[in-house]
């Protein structure tokens, strides 16, 4: 209901019928997305539930032995392991170097740019928020896989690829947020420090960042958030194989990416397990969006 | 003025532009050494501007710009490649509102002399000790000293900050309009704080309240704007005691007796 509408109601000592059905309309459309996580959640859960009884939760989620058998799914082994790692993997080392990158790139808009360069800065991260994520993944495989296989004698397809891929993409929510919050921080702050004979690079790193750090944290878990779920760009660098690995420079999977690759010939358990790759994809999304509430209440006390 | 105290800064036919705005014209005074300079005037009269082309805190804002001089022991500040680091350490400023740092007391305090690189635990110590005691905070605080400055009242918080300025051994201490958002309990302490630190510091206060100034000022400025737009101008600088009781100027004496302003 709005200001408004609450007003009139006043008014009027009572809401007419059309002002009621209004209230009933918005909140339905509130009620919507509550509905959509739980039913996502619970149709997922439901899905998954076939694999996790058959198979076990150790043969499922600890074992990364991931031998699927297409025209007969019982006989295949379904464990993914190597795609939690993967999943893990990449989104911890994209934010490695993403936020620092993202970081430093607030820093400058918000202290160090003249205006005129700030706002091109600015532009420039909203477009790059806006590219889908095909035309990122399509730029690594052509670019940046050869460019690394170049480098290192590798294959190019793997982590790292994926992981600077990931760091193309969460650049831009880790940009935007740490540069609102700072912005935000009061002025009064940075005067003090200045008046005390710090420079401005003291000040930023002696003040602004200390006083601003939670909201810095939750601009990286953010962009965690937009890593973790990227499937596209990701697919197309990684290398998809199924082995479990911890260099950066072999083929292996993420979640995504192996739910994605499989998810068309995936039928009976088979198509269970991919199920609950996503369910296990949904708690670790889940995990962050919890740590952002925690952080956010420690900031009001 | 007074021959026995010598000028710690000279200021000289000083203007200064907010970009074609003109906030204050041709201003000339002395601050003489180890005194209180009061600046007073009705609001926008340009005294907060005035205070703070002092430490040159008005490089934050864009497209600001001074003429004229502020000579500090010497040496004009606005002489280009001027040290302004090293101005604002001897310089320092207490300002309006009370804004410690969210940190904690001791982080506070220990701000500046860790930016002059003082890493010895002992040292800070002790710096912080003795600046919390100038500052008449010590007996308060010296047991949570690990708590939030943020979490003081504002009479505490302004004294925080006054210890914050302390610590770096300024010459000059800039109040702008220090107990505007205090109480009239905190005002009065940090009132007889300024006149405890007269001993070893210069200060000018910015006020508007005029009994403030009266109290604990040792010569007095006071800046009028003759007609809105105009720039802010000095009309009067002497003696607090003949400012306020025998003023040559007709429109000081209608300020101080508060028919304007």
């Amino acid at each position: 209901m709005s200001a408004q509408a609450r007003q009139a109601g006043i008014r009027l000592g009572a809401l007419n019928a059309r002002e009621r059905n209004v209230k009933y309309l918005m909140f339905a459309c509130a009620s919507l997305s509550v509905l959509a996580i739980m039913l996502i959640f619970l149709f997922i859960l439901r899905e998954s539930l076939p694999a996790i009884r058959q198979l076990g939760v150790r043969n499922l989620f600890l074992s990364a032995d991931w031998s699927p058998n297409v025209s007969n799914p019982e006989a295949g082994s379904y464990g993914m392991l190597a795609f939690i790692n993967g999943t893990i993997m990449t989104t911890l080392s994209a934010m490695l170097i993403g936020a620092p990158l993202g970081i430093g790139a607030a820093v400058f808009i918000d202290q160090f740019a003249p205006p005129s360069i700030a706002q091109v800065v600015r532009r420039g991260i909203e477009l790059l928020a806006g590219i889908p994520s095909v035309i990122i993944g399509w730029f690594g495989l052509t670019l940046l896989v050869p460019f690394i296989a170049r480098l290192t004698g590798s294959s190019g397809y793997g982590m790292l690829a994926a992981s600077l891929v990931l760091v193309v993409m969460a650049l831009p929510t880790i940009t935007t947020l740490s540069a609102e919050t700072l912005r935000s921080l009061p002025p009064e702050l940075q005067e003090a420090s200045v008046a005390m004979g710090a420079t401005r690079w003291q000040t930023v790193y002696r003040v602004l960042i200390p006083a601003a750090r939670e909201g810095l944290l939750i601009a990286v878990i953010l962009g965690m958030g937009r890593a973790i779920g990227e499937t596209m760009a990701v697919q197309m660098v990684i290398g998809n194989a199924r082995q479990l690995t911890f260099s950066p420079l072999q083929r292996t999977s993420t979640l995504t990416s192996r739910i994605i690759t499989d998810m068309g010939e995936a039928t009976g358990v088979f198509r269970s397990a991919l199920f609950a790759q996503a369910l296990v994809l949904l708690i670790l999304a889940m995990v962050l969006i919890v740590s952002i509430r925690l952080i956010s209440r420690e900031r009001k006390h | 003025m007074n021959d026995l105290t010598e000028n710690k800064m000279e200021i000289k036919n000083l203007s200064m532009f907010y970009g074609d705005f003109k906030a204050i014209e041709d201003i000339s005074l002395d601050i003489p050494s180890q005194r209180i300079t009061a600046l007073i005037g009705p609001s926008g009269c340009g005294k907060s501007t005035l205070v703070r082309c002092l430490n040159r805190m008005n490089d934050l804002i864009q497209g600001c710009r001074v003429e004229g001089e502020v000579i500090l022991d010497a040496e004009n500040m606005y002489t280009p490649g001027y040290d302004v680091i090293g101005l604002r350490r001897r310089v320092g400023m207490v300002f309006q509102r009370p804004n410690p740092f969210p940190k904690s007391i001791y982080e506070n305090v220990a701000y500046g002399p860790r930016l002059l690189g003082i890493k010895d635990k002992q040292r800070l110590d002790g710096i912080v000790e003795d600046s919390l005691k100038k500052a008449a905070l010590w007996d308060e605080v010296k047991a949570n000293l690990q708590e939030s400055g943020q979490n003081l009242s504002g009479g505490q918080q302004q004294r925080l900050c006054i210890a914050r300025v302390i610590a770096v051994e300024p010459e000059v201490i800039l109040f702008d309009e220090p107990c505007s958002a205090i109480d009239p309990v905190a005002t009065q302490l940090i009132e007889d704080l300024m006149a405890d630190l007269k001993k070893n510091f210069t200060m000018v206060i910015v006020t508007h309240n005029m009994q403030q100034a009266a109290r604990v000022s040792d010569f007095t400025a006071f800046l009028l704007v003759q007609v809105q737009g105009d720039p802010g101008r000095l009309v009067e600088y002497g003696d607090t005691n003949t400012i306020f009781t025998n003023p040559s100027d007709e429109r000081t004496e209608r300020y101080i007796t508060g028919r304007f302003g």
